[in-house]
């Protein structure tokens, strides 16, 4: 079982880093938020590229939660995914009805002005400083957030794993099949019946639960929350990372996340224009030469795997 | 200043801005309406065009107007083979995967630029006869916005004339209504496609030149302002020339007045202003009915 396989990758990683461990707690909220993506993009077929509004607004809610009603994570958690719900709910009011290029520029728009918003709310938001000064305390009241990051790294991959079983099993529902069958063709799925727009508005809320959740555990993992959460360039960058780990099957996050995230570290550290032209280039090869991404080099003994939540026809 | 004066100098800058903002995003719009690709990398161009003019007059000490040209052309054969042999590829894929493939070309110039010129924002030298202001009677006004103001609108009007009157502008009216009846009466498409698309370069490239004090040059250039030419693309209809007139026109202006008036809103109201126009009309303002893909 993937979720087991996870676990056990997680652990692993916690003994052989135990240095890089804010990375891998990084690396760990990244591929929930690009699970969430792999719900909304490749499940459902909805292209945005305005995610990270689901995912700054759960960082700033977890946040705020914290600051101000219980520093208590759980239920910071529960305030992540449910702004997340609600974002998702407001902008899929406007999103879902169209599609294409208009789609994108509205989920575009959507987050660009939220981003202007928490920009201008310095009061709450602490504008382009950020939320800081976050205390959260023990999880379950026994797990206290160490300064080597080990109960968060802990924290966040439980977290992680759970998700992935939760939406595993959403996918290979028969509500994942109509999300499939919306995504191939819309038309289709109205003409023999299908609640499209109910479905879509399903699946989006959905990931933005997720997102919310993934944004929570940042701020309640980095005890800050910055603007950046909600920009395009997070957006943009989530996309990437589902891209090349593969868009059409839940597992490619799990993939797409860490490669690009160590990618990302190893070539950054060299120098920012180097990771440029690496990822610039990896875009252009896995379009070109691996469309459905990384996760197809996976030998045929797992295929089982990566067909199972259904490809791209 | 008073309220004609203020008037005055928002109008002056809103539409050169909305000027500039046409030129570059206009061979998006064909790429869009024509190819049905959507082009990423096309912020590139316009930087191209501002960074090859640096560099030719700097390297080769011509003067300001050679390094124009040159740097037009320059671009437009860059964006030859980039087309015939990457972008080609896509076409008819779907819109996310050419948005990544093009990301991917953008992110590599974006490098390769950097390499040359470092990370600082780069200044074109413009000459003497362009700064300055020129006086009208009642007032005077600065010569660089007029100049860029004088020739979007030509540019707007020699397009028009070329895309309405011409007989490569009815093969391209025709590729863009039905690629496939157009071929049935042998039309080459693909020689359709790669000058339209070199058109498009070069005419962002002259845009990014002229727009280089609005929007300086700098490595990150191809994709920060990529979201504004998108914009002007989706708000106006995409493969409308008018379209995109029209939307960059009221974009220009709403983004250039609020600059003035309420400076810490003017984000806020240039994509306020996408989202009221995509949720009453996602076609665009003059795009064809039906939410294009």
């Amino acid at each position: 079982m993937v979720e087991l396989a996870l676990l056990i990758v997680g652990a692993l990683a916690f003994f052989v880093f135990p240095d890089d461990l804010g990375l891998m707690t990084s690396i760990v909220i990244m591929t929930l938020f690009v699970l969430s993506l792999s719900l909304v993009l490749g499940q459902a077929g909805i292209p945005t590229i305005g995610h990270a509004a689901l995912y700054g607004s759960g960082a700033y809610a977890a946040g705020l939660w914290a600051l101000h009603v219980t520093a208590e994570p759980l239920t910071g958690l529960a305030a992540g995914g449910l702004a997340g719900a609600i974002i998702a709910a407001l902008s899929g009011l406007l999103l879902l009805r169209t599609r294409g290029l208009t789609l994108v520029m509205l989920s575009i728009a959507f987050a660009q002005v939220l981003f202007e918003i928490a920009n201008k709310a310095r009061g709450v938001t602490g504008g382009d400083d950020g939320l800081s000064g976050l205390t959260v305390s023990p999880v379950l009241g026994i797990f206290r957030f160490d300064f080597y990051g080990r109960t968060g790294y802990w924290y966040s991959l439980i977290v992680l794993v759970l998700s992935y079983a939760l939406l595993r099993r959403l996918v290979a529902s028969p509500f994942g099949l109509t999300c499939r069958g919306i995504r191939s063709d819309k038309t289709r799925m109205l003409a023999i019946g299908g609640h499209v727009y109910g479905a879509l508005m399903t699946v989006y809320v959905t990931g933005g639960v997720f997102a919310g959740i993934a944004g929570a555990l940042t701020a309640q993992t980095a005890q800050v929350v910055g603007l950046n959460s909600l920009s395009f360039q997070q957006s943009a960058d989530a996309l990437v990372m589902l891209v090349i780990g593969g868009t059409w099957t839940l597992a490619g996050a799990l993939i797409g996340a860490p490669v690009f995230m160590v990618v990302h570290h190893i070539a950054s550290t060299a120098s920012p224009y180097h990771w440029l032209v690496v990822i610039g280039l990896l875009l252009i090869l896995t379009v070109l030469y691996l469309p459905k991404g990384l996760i197809y080099l996976i030998p045929a003994g797992l295929e089982r795997l990566r067909d199972r939540q259904g490809t791209h026809e | 200043m008073n309220l004609v004066s203020l008037l005055l100098n928002i109008l002056l800058d809103g539409v050169a801005y909305a000027m500039i903002l046409f030129m570059i995003s206009v061979g998006l719009s064909i790429s869009l309406g024509l190819m049905r690709v959507v082009n990423m990398a096309h912020g590139a161009f316009a930087m191209l065009g501002g960074y090859i003019t640096i560099a030719v007059m700097n390297q080769m000490k011509v003067p300001f107007e050679v390094a124009v040209i040159a740097a037009i052309v320059a671009t437009a054969i860059i964006s030859i083979p980039l087309e015939t042999f990457l972008i080609r590829k896509v076409y008819g894929r779907n819109e996310l995967d050419q948005a990544l493939l093009t990301i991917g070309i953008a992110f590599v110039v974006i490098a390769g630029v950097n390499s040359v010129t470092g990370a600082n924002i780069s200044v074109i030298k413009l000459p003497y006869y362009l700064n300055g202001s020129i006086d009208l009677g009642f007032r005077s006004l600065p010569t660089d916005r007029l100049v860029v103001i004088v020739l979007g609108l030509v540019v707007t009007v020699a397009l028009w004339f070329f895309v309405e009157r011409s007989a490569f502008g009815v093969k391209l009216r025709a590729a863009v209504d039905n690629a496939a009846m157009a071929e049935a009466v042998k039309i080459n498409t693909s020689r359709l496609y790669v000058i339209s698309f070199a058109l498009g370069a070069a005419l962002a490239a002259l845009g990014g030149i002229a727009g280089a004090s609005l929007l300086p040059m700098e490595p990150t250039y191809a994709l920060k302002y990529l979201v504004l030419f998108l914009a002007v693309v989706a708000v106006g209809g995409h493969g409308t020339l008018f379209g995109s007139f029209l939307a960059a026109v009221i974009l220009g202006i709403i983004d250039t007045a609020t600059k003035y008036l309420a400076p810490e809103y003017s984000s806020i109201a240039f994509f306020a202003t996408m989202l009221i126009v995509l949720a009453v009309r996602p076609q665009g303002l003059l795009g064809a009915n039906g939410a294009k893909s």
